[in-house]
């Protein structure tokens, strides 16, 4: 495999997604990874110089939304899926230190 | 301290804009509401919910680009900014990163020396706001209100061009009439519509490159920048002194303990893994489309003060006060069309506005009476229905909760009693009830009747005209 | 046709004559899924109640006149990454086990306002990541044409469902060919409309410049309805475009003449299955007949199509997903006090292996240092693709090829070697790529009975070109099939009647192969006898 994924790489890949593997998970995750990016690495034979990178196929432009509001009191479609609420509000563990 | 050192400064101002609506999603941005009324799927995160722009958002950038000499990106794009926290319902914040709205721009402010120096603009960029999280001791766990999630901002970055807390504050309050004369943003720093990073390094006097930065966050007012940029610099000169080195983090104030502390944490890899946002389109601003935001671009405060000086008969330091409010400027021209004298108006705004304001600790942009209310007092008082006395009382009336004048003096019975009958009576009492007075007035003692005319006053509940009162006294004794 | 197994339009123009009704109709399908449910599992859920409720609902509107649309009172199956107010949405995913939608994707609301009634939820690849269905939290589905296979995927709930009659149609999403290959899997239409003809709103995003919502049907003509219901601008999706030529089923006229029909050679080398080879050739052969002009052209960049995919819809993904973390919906771990404890142990409890895999690496393009490596490479390699395709379609109406390079493999084949399962994307993706429109039908079935699928893809905002050319293909071999058999619909009856005894071969198989075209008629004939089979024990 060209391309050796490091231990370090997949501990930081996973604080970036927040995924938490386990021993197993990350070996596969290593030797899964490693491939995918030897088989992407492919692209590399391609000279891409001076292509335009094409994040958007058509060239659709200028779509807006009129400053008008539309939506009324959302609190209870916002909420009734949470796993956890108090007062109108989402729970969550405690963000302040 | 054996080197000399000089301190650099840039700033990340994010302002909230005026919309009524959200920047992708039509929700309400009004203060106010309960928490999460102001939400829809878009500004929840929901799963299969689409942004689209709001119009408006790209009319202010722009505005607010050429107000402070910006290129604008006739060809720009939105980008996701991905990082997790509870207030950042997507967990990524749709942002501008690679082509962001405006570009290259300056303002000029005035050093403290008297000089003008131009603070560059690096660039400015939509984004949307996060949502609120509030702390809950009882259960010392966090609750998220997202009703502020998706309230447009612009993010305007200066060039790392201050070089001490006095320029910066003279940066953003020239910034904040900017935007104000813009009406783009109310402003204000203490509900954080708008919000300062300071970015800070110290390097020695006369070296070529920068040194390491910090950012600081959390600055909530004037006078935190100022006490923030004061320590943070001692810190990193002692830092650079005692032989260590300056790490690039962010930091927090705490304005409560004037000191700051590193955001740090395994966790925040500030790895933000921008990407073009696949769910916005490009946006192209056509020649008509800026031509039309020039044309729209209001009279700003140079050009107002220019216009004052010729068209109103008002003291150069009154137009300097007036013109540095957008919103008093405003109310100074509005009351002046409804046909009140405009060095009357200055009057009201200069004394009575600036004083109320001073007591309650208030900005000018929290001015509440109308202009018409204003223009009617001012004609009440010129037409001698009330004294001045009664005006400034109702004046008060009116600063608290925009009274209307005429009613508010009918109600009250404070109207002058001009009648001659009713007049004449109170003064003859007057005169009966202090025999010594007029002794001593008819004895050449002027200064009695000014006693005289404060007994008559009194008795009439104060509403006379004590120059009416006055005369009566003299012809009568 | 069989009750149960009739067209979209056949179903709706009976209800308009009042020879059935909606009610009924959803009667039919439930019934059929109370049969047959058990050994697929095409749904994740179905609410027998409440879609009757809809069937009434529906019907009153007809009877009243209201409702006189081609889809008026027929039964639809929606993915699970579709929105449907009030029904759950999970996308096959833990992470969403208790997530009841609170609004309904345009599209749907496209469907439900022509007359069509929602009967249920559809199985997936979770996330819509996967090939085969496999992926989901709720088991596998499996091929009506053969329980022992997969049904394709990522919709290949869908797709089954509209294979084993549990609804008339389906909605599916295709990122990288999720709608075209289980069609194909499961011997239906399935087709992926130009990029932003459906809106997207409503519809949990995988790679959300690669998504499109797009139909599953028993035939051309249905899908060509459905399609003129669906396509619309839609203001809450900024993706999507305003077209005029949105009257779909003009284009159903059994005519190719004239018609430019390219083959890309590089699409039959190595790695394709030579009964698909064949049946796919043959479809070609027969369009000549007709007067098409077919020919075979070096189309550019093939082998670079499915790595710029895969690193293009794994960043994408990446971001897309992050919002599934505890806080406002969906499952959150027990008991993490700390919060990124939380978004940790809720996301790696949540989701899958196959949707951890794709976060991870597209976290990765897309991290400092190695964002212009791989990301923006595949995107400037992406410009290039459609430059490919730009020219091919300078001087072909249509690409055709295969959907898939072999047919639905057995249960459990696949997930072994992800490599190898992303390998067999290798004729759809480009379509989602360069935002093409694409259509997948039955072809032909191999020596074990399973459908072969035929892919046109046609240069943007020519459907109906695509179309053109399906429905003559599609009546060309109907009346094939109905020469030797004329009351027999192929590819409509499941298989599952002549269940085999697992590892038994099917009885129905012919061994002794000469040609390609025998096995394809052989399959045919034997599918067609274990219908007649089968109307006889009835």
């Amino acid at each position: 495999m060209a391309n050796v994924i490091s231990d370090e790489t997949i501990e930081y890949v996973g604080i970036l997604a927040k995924l938490e593997l386990s021993g197993q998970e990350k070996e596969q995750a290593r030797r899964d990874m490693g491939q995918m990016l030897d088989y992407i690495d492919k692209l590399k034979e391609l000279d891409t110089s001076g292509v335009e990178p094409m994040s958007h196929v058509f060239q659709v432009q200028n779509v807006f939304r009129e400053d008008v509001v539309t939506n009324g009191d959302g609190r209870e479609e916002s909420l009734c899926n949470a796993p956890q609420q108090k007062d109108g509000m989402f729970l969550v563990p405690k963000t302040f230190v | 301290m054996t080197r000399e050192y000089e301190t650099v400064i840039g700033l990340e101002v994010h302002v909230e804009l005026a919309t009524h609506t959200k920047i992708f999603c039509g929700c309400s941005t009004a203060f106010g509401a309960v928490p999460n009324a102001h939400t829809c799927p878009v500004c929840t995160g929901m799963p299969g919910s689409l942004p689209v722009l709001n119009k408006k958002v790209l009319e202010h950038a722009v505005a607010v680009g050429l107000a402070t000499n910006c290129e604008i990106t006739r060809y720009c794009k939105f980008d996701r900014k991905n990082y997790f926290y509870p207030d950042n319902p997507q967990n990524y914040q749709i942002s501008q990163l690679y082509l962001p709205i405006c570009r290259n721009g300056y303002v000029e402010i005035e050093t403290a020396l008297g000089g003008r120096k131009k603070v560059g603009i690096h660039e400015i960029h939509m984004e949307e706001d996060a949502g609120k999280l509030i702390h809950d001791d009882w259960e010392d766990v966090s609750l998220v209100d997202y009703n502020r999630s998706g309230v447009p901002l612009l993010e305007i970055v200066s060039e790392p061009d201050m070089r001490n807390a006095e320029e910066v504050i003279a940066y953003l309050e020239k910034l904040r009439l900017i935007i104000q004369y813009l009406r783009a943003s109310d402003c204000k720093l203490q509900e954080g519509s708008m919000r300062a990073d300071v970015n800070l390094s110290v390097r020695e006097a006369g070296a070529e490159t920068y040194g390491i930065r910090t950012e600081m966050k959390n600055l909530g007012s004037f006078r935190a920048i100022s006490r923030a940029i004061e320590g943070e610099k001692e810190r990193q000169i002692d830092l650079l002194e005692s032989g260590g080195k300056v790490v690039q983090e962010t930091r927090r104030w705490d304005e409560a303990k004037e000191t700051s502390y590193a955001m740090r944490s395994k966790e925040d890899a500030q790895d933000y893994r921008y990407f073009p946002d696949p769910d916005l389109v490009p946006v192209r601003i056509s020649d008509a489309f800026l031509e039309e935001i020039k044309n729209r671009q209001p009279e700003f405060r140079t050009e107002k003060m220019q216009r004052y000086k010729t068209e109103y008969d008002i003291p150069d330091y009154d137009i300097e006060i007036i013109t540095s409010s957008k919103h008093m400027a405003d109310l100074f021209e509005e009351t002046v069309a409804c046909g009140a004298a405009p060095k009357k108006v200055s009057n009201w705004l200069m004394v009575e506005t600036l004083r109320l304001l001073k007591e309650k600790g208030l900005d000018p942009e929290d001015i509440r009476f109308s202009p018409a209310h204003l223009a009617r007092l001012i004609a009440l008082a010129e037409s001698r229905v009330i004294n001045s006395t009664v005006a400034k009382e109702v004046f008060e009336a009116m600063f608290e909760e925009d009274v209307d004048p005429d009613v508010y003096v009918e109600e009250n019975g404070l109207k002058m009693v001009s009648e001659e009958g009713a007049l004449l009576k109170t003064v003859k009492e007057v005169i009966a009830a202090n025999p010594k007075s007029v002794e001593d007035y008819r004895g050449g003692k002027e200064k009695a009747i000014g006693f005289l005319v404060g007994q008559t006053m009194k008795a009439m509940k104060g509403k006379a005209d004590p120059g009416a009162v006055g005369k009566l006294l003299k012809e009568l004794l | 046709m069989e009750k149960g197994f009739s067209t979209a339009v056949e179903l709706a123009t009976a209800i308009r004559q009042g020879k059935t009704t909606a009610v009924e109709a959803m009667e039919t399908v439930l019934d059929r899924i109370g049969e047959v449910e058990e050994c697929y599992n095409c749904y994740v859920a179905v609410d027998r109640e409440a879609a009757l409720k809809r069937a009434e609902a529906v019907q009153r509107r007809i009877r009243a006149g209201e409702l006189t649309g081609q889809l008026a009172g027929v039964p639809v199956a929606i993915k699970d990454n579709l929105h449907v107010a009030g029904l759950p949405t999970t996308c096959a995913s833990r992470i969403l086990e208790s997530y009841r939608s609170t609004f309904t994707a345009t599209a749907v609301e496209r469907l439900e306002d022509a007359g069509a009634v929602v009967v249920g939820k559809t199985n997936m690849d979770e996330f819509a990541m996967g090939s085969t269905t496999e992926t989901s939290a709720w088991g596998v589905t499996k091929n009506p044409r053969n329980p022992e296979h997969v049904p394709g995927g990522s919709s290949g709930g869908s797709a089954a469902a509209v294979a084993a009659g549990e609804c008339v149609f389906a909605l599916g999403s295709d990122t990288g060919g999720s709608i075209r290959q289980p069609a194909s899997h499961c011997g239906v239409v399935g087709l992926k409309p130009t990029y932003g003809t459906v809106s997207r709103y409503g519809l949990v995003a995988y790679g959300s410049s690669l998504d499109q919502v797009g139909p599953l049907s028993r035939t051309v003509e249905d899908c060509a309805v459905i399609l003129e219901v669906l396509a619309a601008r839609d203001e809450k999706d900024s993706t999507s475009i305003a077209r005029e030529d949105t009257d779909f089923t003009k284009a159903l006229v059994q005519d190719v003449r004239g018609m430019r029909i390219g083959i890309p050679k590089d699409y039959f080398g190595q790695g394709l299955d030579g009964e698909v080879r064949t049946a796919v050739l043959e479809a070609a052969q027969l369009l000549g007949r007709q007067g098409a002009m077919v020919e075979e052209f070096d189309l550019d960049l093939v082998e670079y199509a499915v790595p710029t995919y895969y690193t293009i819809a794994a960043a994408e993904a990446s971001s897309n997903l992050e919002r599934f973390d505890g806080v406002k919906y969906g499952y959150r771990t027990a008991g993490a006090e700390e919060l990124h404890q939380m978004y940790k142990q809720t996301r790696s409890q949540g989701f899958g292996p196959e949707v951890k895999r794709r976060i991870m690496l597209g976290s990765f393009v897309l991290s400092s240092g190695y964002y212009d490596a791989y990301y923006l490479k595949a995107l400037q390699v992406k410009a290039m693709i459609k430059a490919a395709f730009d020219q091919a379609f300078a001087r072909y109406d249509c690409i055709l090829s295969p959907v898939a390079p072999a047919t639905a493999p057995r249960l459990g084949e696949s997930l072994q070697d992800p490599l190898r399962m992303y390998l067999g994307d290798i004729y759809t993706v480009s379509a989602n790529l360069a935002g093409l429109p694409a259509i997948s039908l039955p072809c032909g079935v191999d020596h074990l009975g399973l459908p072969i699928g035929l892919q046109l893809m046609g240069d943007c905002f020519q459907e109906k070109k695509l179309l053109r050319v399906a429905y003559t293909y599609e009546q060309l071999r109907r009346d094939k099939a109905s020469g030797q058999n004329p009351k027999q619909a192929p590819d409509i009856e499941p298989a599952h009647v002549i269940r085999q005894a697992p590892g038994a071969e099917p009885a129905h198989v012919i061994r002794q192969v000469t040609g390609a075209g025998l096995v394809q008629h052989s399959g045919e004939e034997a599918s067609q006898q274990a219908y007649a089979r089968r109307k006889e024990g009835m």
